[in-house]
């Protein structure tokens, strides 16, 4: 075996739809397994919110873009050994692929680990791996590739209509569809083109209703194999897979059909020389034991994730030591301790994912599923029974669903048609629509005919409908709750008392003795699993599934608590629900609940185990959400009790709260009549901003400008925040925003401030943040200020961010948080400290200093968000007041523009533009002008003749499509809501990968950057 | 909600209560599990758990409903024998999926086979006290009992029951029409051994257990093996002896599960009641030569000492887990003995070339 001293892991940059989080722990994984052996790693990563760009998971963290260029200056600087590229999704394969193109791996004398490249591109690009299927008798769907429209007409004649079209090379199935008929063709080829790093598709036929089936393969360099997982998907081909809810182990498979798609899977790793791990994709013809192969991932991936936390086995972990050189059955079982990795985990249980969309966040945006995933989340439910991981499933997604049945769409008067007409139209959440179908009487046939679901799934739910129906509003007799609590139900959808057994689990089905500390709750069961000690115990509350505005930051925080709690607490345990995560790797914590993040959970949980404390500040919203019942239950909230979260989260009482203290705040009022509200109009006029209360990521925030709109949004806002007041307040336009994040014993406070570079009006977690905030000292000084008599006058213990818009030199405060914030693991990296240890800290006893504390900052730190307008088809491009991007990367640097381009350039998919920009708005356009002086010379620029800047060529904007698509313009700059007039022009960008700005005062200073900036490509201690 | 109440008692005087589905007979039976998570036909059928009640760990069981027999040359391909052999059946959950080559579901392949099985029950907390206490005598019953300990020590002792008598057959039985004879001394053989041998071109001869050498030789075999099959090798001796006697004629032999563990017994090894039994089809056995790793069937209870190995053997497979001898290799003769199923059924095809290896030692003996 080579004995490498020092290796380099590429991770996947900053989260988006197709890439996300699972990223962060299967590279978390890998780490852990280098560091085992004695090994220094380095890692290269903007994702500023994960958990392994943190030192105590790599050695050495450069937080900068994942692309081949800085990864060859890191090579340069750092001289590793070998790199490491299956664990930083499709970015890091695909960086990786170029580096030993170019022969920098060579150069260098650097070892690729795990799969060689040639295998990675047989296994990637379609039309190899086409070719080699056939070459060892694998059967493939009819296919060809293409590489122009002509290649794509005459294969699509010769395999016939419908078709699926796929890409080589990418993620999220981006670029593909199902297309019908020529024309379809046509229409869909430039993107799948453009999405294609090769510039090729493939033409397949489409295998309508067939079951989609994927395995999970380990393969070490001496060819042992073992075939980890089945995953079945219930959504049919067709349905990206990320976007199918979806079973393990699979339950429709007989012995004969798993275990020839099992030796395939086999061969396929085998074809492909496979060393570490692989997915393998089948589609099964559901009516005979056909089945074809459709494609492979020789990398970690989402399914790899998702197997790993269904099976407990950890791919990723043993995946690098296989690239290491290790035999399969030399690798311990890290469960069972006592067995090895060589097996095949058996379950005796059922997971269910399911997906989480947002879709309706983004304006025109197709509100239908396909072959493109548009999920941006994800939960895993675990249950004794289907019927139970499909209900917990269903309340984890946290869509305001108590489980399969007895939601509102459930009881709303949607008629079986349009039930049934939802299905086909692949509305996203199918099991409502199939549900209500099912009570509106339509047969358990007819909606797997329409959904392409197998009817034992379907019928699996025809039964929570007749038990859900039989026993509504009933008292419901002891044998009977017995039955329906091992079914999932919930007190929220019945008369029940919830009871749980603990279970563990174990990858061996208890044939074996095994100390594992991975656990679920069922609702049946004769004993638990565990046999709790009297211990001092917290319990820290995950953040559940990821959704817009809640992602891998509040990951990074739950685990960073449990490890800083462990100080203080005998036992720390976690509970999340949500597959991605690195909170939920077993090995990470100490012990782990995969299980509802709800009431009623929390609270059985804590019974079982005992437990004293409970952090809620990582669970984002949820948590504080669930607060009130928690306290309820006379569980001890760690940290801000309840009532000083009610205060913060309350608008109204908050607002009055900063009345009396006379800290400055936009004009308000409470929306509870509406001669109030007329009179609030009358005085401050429009705009104003509704706000609801307890919400994050401003979900039905929106700003009015008249008062038809704010009648509607009002609407909105009583849906959302239900039991707790809206308010309305003056909209401050055109403001700096400027944020604080602190940790807080009480009395004083450390903290970070930061500002953003996009106005008011413009979401938090939308806007390009800076740390340190170049503000006068005045409005520094007051910020601070408020910080302390906010966090003293509401007792805050622990983490606490508050917003703030600064009016003619007035810090005015927006809003305060008394959680972990999204921008918290970007504060604490700005600055190398760590926020969560001070909270902790806070908790538990005092500061060595009083007031108001900010470290010295030695560099700037810039932050970017992340979009992925691309998988979200019709969605318009612009940025408001509710959030829309789905991650985000920084850079730290010597001077601002330093940080800026680097951080702006770690967001996939941005360039420096070389040829042409096009810049046009309606808003910011003094800096917008300013924008075109500083970039006259730098390329050519164009404008738009419906909103121009002066001094460019304009364009119409079919004239400035023709330009993008002709490769003439490779920077789109737009300031404004005009969908009338650019709606086309920006999606064709974002379909064409071309980077789109979407405000002038970003505009402004990333034009300073490109023109003049020298960038410094430190280490992130050499910041500090 | 009108399930049927059904009962199962344990010997160490646990009782269970559950539903009923199947036949509603009378059972009793040595509990025993398998953690496979599907092939619940070919388990079930498999003679292996003849005087066994099942447990399968997974908790929903029939999900696919049961396929229509289909066989050739009297060789049942998805099936492991004509019927159903284990004694009763328990399940967390039953279910009545059916899929495109279904002929019925599992509720009533189990009431033609008159076989009971019981739902609702706790079967991970059921495992892990099989696998602490060791496999127990139990009792499917649809009525309460109040005598059940009684009950227990009246009944035979499964250690010492000959079940593969009852899983034997009575008198030889032919299958397929090859050149070259392979005799299969059935202890209750797994058709998916047969459909093994006959995918090799072998006409097939299946005789009784108990066959004298003479009577096995008569038949003048190209090959034999030695089967499968239920309960205590340790009470085998008189067909550990035959097995002696059938190696002065050197004929190319492979033995499986229980014939591993006769072969053993003929050739001076020990074998032995483990503490955990391997009841999964989802292990890992390491060849120790080319030190590949296999993923296979097991179902055993018993194994052969590592410490008292057969005169002239050598490991050839073992367990990577608990080095438990999985295979011998032996130097001087014609052998091959493996103690888990190279035919799978349910499992995987990772070892199906160990019957390759027996045809080449049938054609190598020419």
């Amino acid at each position: 075996m080579a004995r490498y001293k020092k290796i380099l892991v590429v991770g996947s940059g900053p989260i988006k739809i197709g890439e996300a989080a699972e990223f962060d722990y299967s590279g978390s994984q890998a780490l852990r397994a280098l560091k085992e052996e004695g090994i220094s790693t380095i890692l290269i990563n903007s994702n500023v919110a994960t958990v392994q760009t943190t030192h105590s998971s790599a050695d050495k963290v450069y937080l900068l873009p994942v692309t081949s260029e800085f990864i060859r200056i890191v090579i340069e600087r750092e001289r590793p050994e070998a790199i490491m590229i299956g664990f930083g999704g499709q970015s890091a394969l695909n960086a990786g692929i170029d580096l030993s193109k170019d022969g920098t791996l060579a150069k260098y004398n650097v070892d690729l680990l795990g799969t060689k490249i040639i295998d990675i591109e047989k296994a990637l690009g379609r039309s190899d791996f086409s070719k080699l299927m056939k070459a060892v008798k694998i059967s493939v769907p009819p296919s060809a590739s293409a590489r122009s429209e002509d290649e794509a007409l005459s294969a699509a004649k010769k395999i016939g209509f419908p078709l699926m079209v796929r890409v080589s090379f990418n993620l999220g199935g981006r670029g593909s569809s199902i297309v019908e008929d020529a024309e379809g063709l046509k229409g869909i080829l430039k993107k799948a083109f453009a999405q294609s790093r090769v510039g090729e598709v493939l033409v397949e036929k489409y295998l309508e209703g067939w079951k989609e089936i994927e395995y999970e393969v380990v393969r070490d360099s001496f060819g042992n194999c073992a075939v980890v997982a089945c995953i079945e998907n219930l959504d049919p081909m067709g349905i990206h897979t990320g976007d199918s809810v979806a079973v393990t182990p699979s339950q429709t498979l007989d012995d004969y059909d798993y275990q020839r798609m099992r030796s395939v899977a086999i061969q396929v790793a085998e074809a492909i020389n496979l060393i570490g791990e692989c997915n393998v994709q089948f589609a099964l013809d559901p009516k005979s034991s056909n089945f074809y192969v459709i494609e492979t991932n020789p990398r970690m991936s989402r399914s790899s994730a998702l197997a790993s936390k269904a099976t407990g086995y950890p791919l990723a972990y043993v995946s690098a030591k296989l690239a290491l050189g290790y035999k399969l059955y030399e690798l311990k079982n890290e469960i069972s301790k006592a067995t090895t990795a060589c097996f095949e985990p058996s379950l005796d249980y059922i997971t269910i994912k399911m997906p989480r969309w947002d879709i309706n966040k983004f304006e025109g945006a197709e509100e239908r599923i396909g072959s493109e995933m548009k999920s941006i989340g994800e939960v895993m439910a675990i249950g004794r029974s289907l019927e139970e991981a499909m209900q917990k499933a269903a309340r984890m997604l946290d869509i305001g669903e108590s489980g399969i049945v007895g939601g509102t769409l459930y009881h709303s008067d949607l008629s079986k048609e349009e039930a049934i007409s939802a299905i086909k139209e692949r509305k996203p959440y199918w099991f409502r629509y199939v549900a209500k179908a099912l009570k509106e009487g339509a047969t358990t046939e007819e909606i797997s005919r329409e959904s392409g679901i197998s009817q034992f799934f379907v019928d699996k739910i025809k039964g929570m409908v007749e038990l859900y129906e039989h026993f509504l509003n009933k008292e419901i007799s002891a044998p009977d709750a017995k039955h329906l609590l091992s079914l999932g139900f919930s007190p929220l959808q019945l008369n029940l008392t919830k009871e749980i057994s603990v279970k563990e689990i174990d990858t061996l089905a208890a044939e074996w003795p095994a100390s594992s500390s991975y656990l679920y709750t069922a609702g049946s069961g004769i004993e638990d699993d565990i046999r709790p000690k009297g211990l001092s115990k917290l319990l820290v509350l995950g953040s559940g599934v990821f959704r817009i505005g809640v992602s891998v930051e509040f990951d990074y925080s739950s685990v960073a608590i449990a490890e800083e709690a462990k100080k203080h607490f005998d036992e720390v345990i976690l509970l999340n629900c949500n597959p991605e995560t690195v909170s939920t790797d077993w090995n990470k914590v100490g012990r782990l609940y995969f299980d509802e993040i709800t009431a009623e959970t929390v609270s059985s949980i804590c019974d079982k185990e005992q437990a004293s404390d409970i952090a809620i500040f990582s669970a984002g919203q949820t948590g504080n959400n669930l607060a009130k019942a928690i306290s309820q239950r006379k569980i001890r909230i760690y940290g801000s009790d309840s009532d000083s979260i009610a205060h913060a989260e309350d608008r109204k009482k908050f607002s009055e709260l900063l009345e009396k203290l006379g800290i400055g705040q936009p004009e308000w009022t409470d929306a509870t009549s509406s001669t109030s509200i007329k009179r609030f109009i009358d005085e401050i006029g429009f705009p104003v901003l509704v706000r609801p209360s307890f919400i994050l990521s401003g979900a039905a925030m929106k700003v009015a400008n008249n008062m038809h709109e704010l009648e509607e949004y009002l609407r909105e806002a009583a849906i959302v925040s239900r039991e707790h007041p809206v308010v309305i307040s003056r909209f401050l336009k055109g403001c700096i925003e400027a944020e604080l994040d602190c940790a807080s014993d009480g009395k004083s406070i450390l903290g970070v401030m930061l500002q953003h570079i996009e106005e008011t009006g413009v979401h938090s977690g939308d806007s390009t943040i800076f740390t340190p905030a170049n503000l006068e000292n005045i409005i520094r000084y007051r910020m601070n200020e408020i910080a302390l008599e906010l966090a003293r006058t509401l007792k805050i213990k622990g983490l606490f961010n508050i917003q703030f818009a600064i009016e003619n030199g007035e810090p005015k405060v927006i809003e305060l948080n008394l959680r972990a914030s999204r921008s918290m693991p970007f504060s604490s990296k700005s600055l190398g400290i760590n926020l969560v240890e001070s909270a902790i800290k806070g908790i538990n006893g005092k500061f060595e200093w009083d007031g108001f504390k900010e470290p010295e900052h030695r560099s700037i730190a810039v932050k970017s968000p992340q979009f992925s307008w691309s998988q979200l088809k019709g969605a318009y491009p612009h940025l408001s007041p509710e959030m829309k991007s789905t991650g985000e990367s920084a850079a730290l640097g010597r001077n601002f523009n330093d940080a800026l381009l680097k951080s702006w350039l770690g967001v996939t998919g941005n360039k420096i533009p070389k040829k042409g920009i096009l810049i046009y708005g309606r808003e910011n356009r003094t800096e917008l002008l300013r924008s075109t002086e500083s970039l006259s010379g730098f390329t050519m620029l164009y404008t738009l003749e419906s909103n121009p800047i002066p001094g460019c060529e304009q364009l119409t904007e079919a004239k400035a499509m023709n330009m993008l698509a002709g490769n003439e313009i490779d920077l789109v700059i737009g300031d404004g809501y005009m969908p009338d007039n650019d709606k086309k022009l920006r999606r064709l960008a974002v379909d064409l990968n071309i980077p789109l700005v979407l405000n002038g005062r970003l505009a402004e200073r990333l034009s300073n950057a490109f023109v003049n900036s020298s960038i410094s490509f430190d280490e992130l201690r050499e910041y500090w | 909600m009108s399930q049927k109440k059904r009962f199962l008692y344990l010997e160490d005087g646990t009782v269970l209560e559950g539903f009923g589905f199947g036949s509603s007979d009378y059972k009793t039976g040595e509990l025993v599990f398998t953690t496979a998570m599907n092939g619940y036909p070919e388990s079930l059928t498999d003679p292996s758990y003849k005087g066994q009640i099942l447990l399968i760990t997974h908790p929903l069981v029939g999900n696919y409903g049961v396929p229509g027999l289909k066989s050739k040359d009297g060789i049942i391909s998805n099936f492991e024998s004509e019927s159903i052999k284990a004694e009763g059946l328990v399940v967390s959950e039953l279910t009545h999926g059916m899929k495109w080559n279904s002929s019925k579901s599992l509720d009533e392949w189990l009431k033609d086979n008159n076989i009971p099985g019981i739902s609702g029950i706790d079967t991970r907390a059921l495992t892990k006290k099989v696998r602490e206490e060791g496999v127990m005598a139990c009792i499917i019953s649809d009525e309460e009992i109040e005598d059940a300990e009684a009950r227990f020590k009246k009944s035979k002792n499964y250690d010492f029951s000959n079940l593969v008598g009852m899983v034997s057959p009575k008198e030889p039985v032919m299958h397929g029409s090859g050149n070259e004879v392979v005799v299969v001394v059935d202890f209750g053989v797994k058709h998916g051994i047969l459909e093994n041998l006959s995918d090799l071109g072998y006409r097939i001869i299946r005789v009784p257990y108990n066959y004298s050498a003479e009577e096995i030789m008569a038949f003048k075999p190209n090959g034999i093996l030695y089967s499968n099959g239920p309960g205590n090798p340790n009470l085998l001796l008189k067909e550990a002896e035959t097995f002696k006697r059938l190696l002065e004629y050197n004929i190319p032999t492979l033995a499986i599960c229980l014939g591993h563990q006769i072969a053993s017994m003929a050739l001076g090894g020990e074998v032995r009641k483990m503490k955990f039994g391997h009841r999964a089809i989802n292990k890992a056995v390491v060849d120790q030569m080319s030190k590949r790793s296999y993923i296979t069937t097991h179902n055993h209870g018993y194994e052969v000492s590592k410490d008292a190995l057969p005169e002239d053997s050598e490991i050839w497979f073992n367990s990577p887990d608990d080095d438990v001898v999985e295979g011998l290799r032996f130097k001087r003769m014609n052998l091959l003995t493996v103690q888990f199923h190279p035919e799978a059924r349910p499992g995987t095809n990772d070892t199906r070339f160990i019957f390759n290896l027996f045809g080449g030692m049938v054609h190598g003996s020419l």
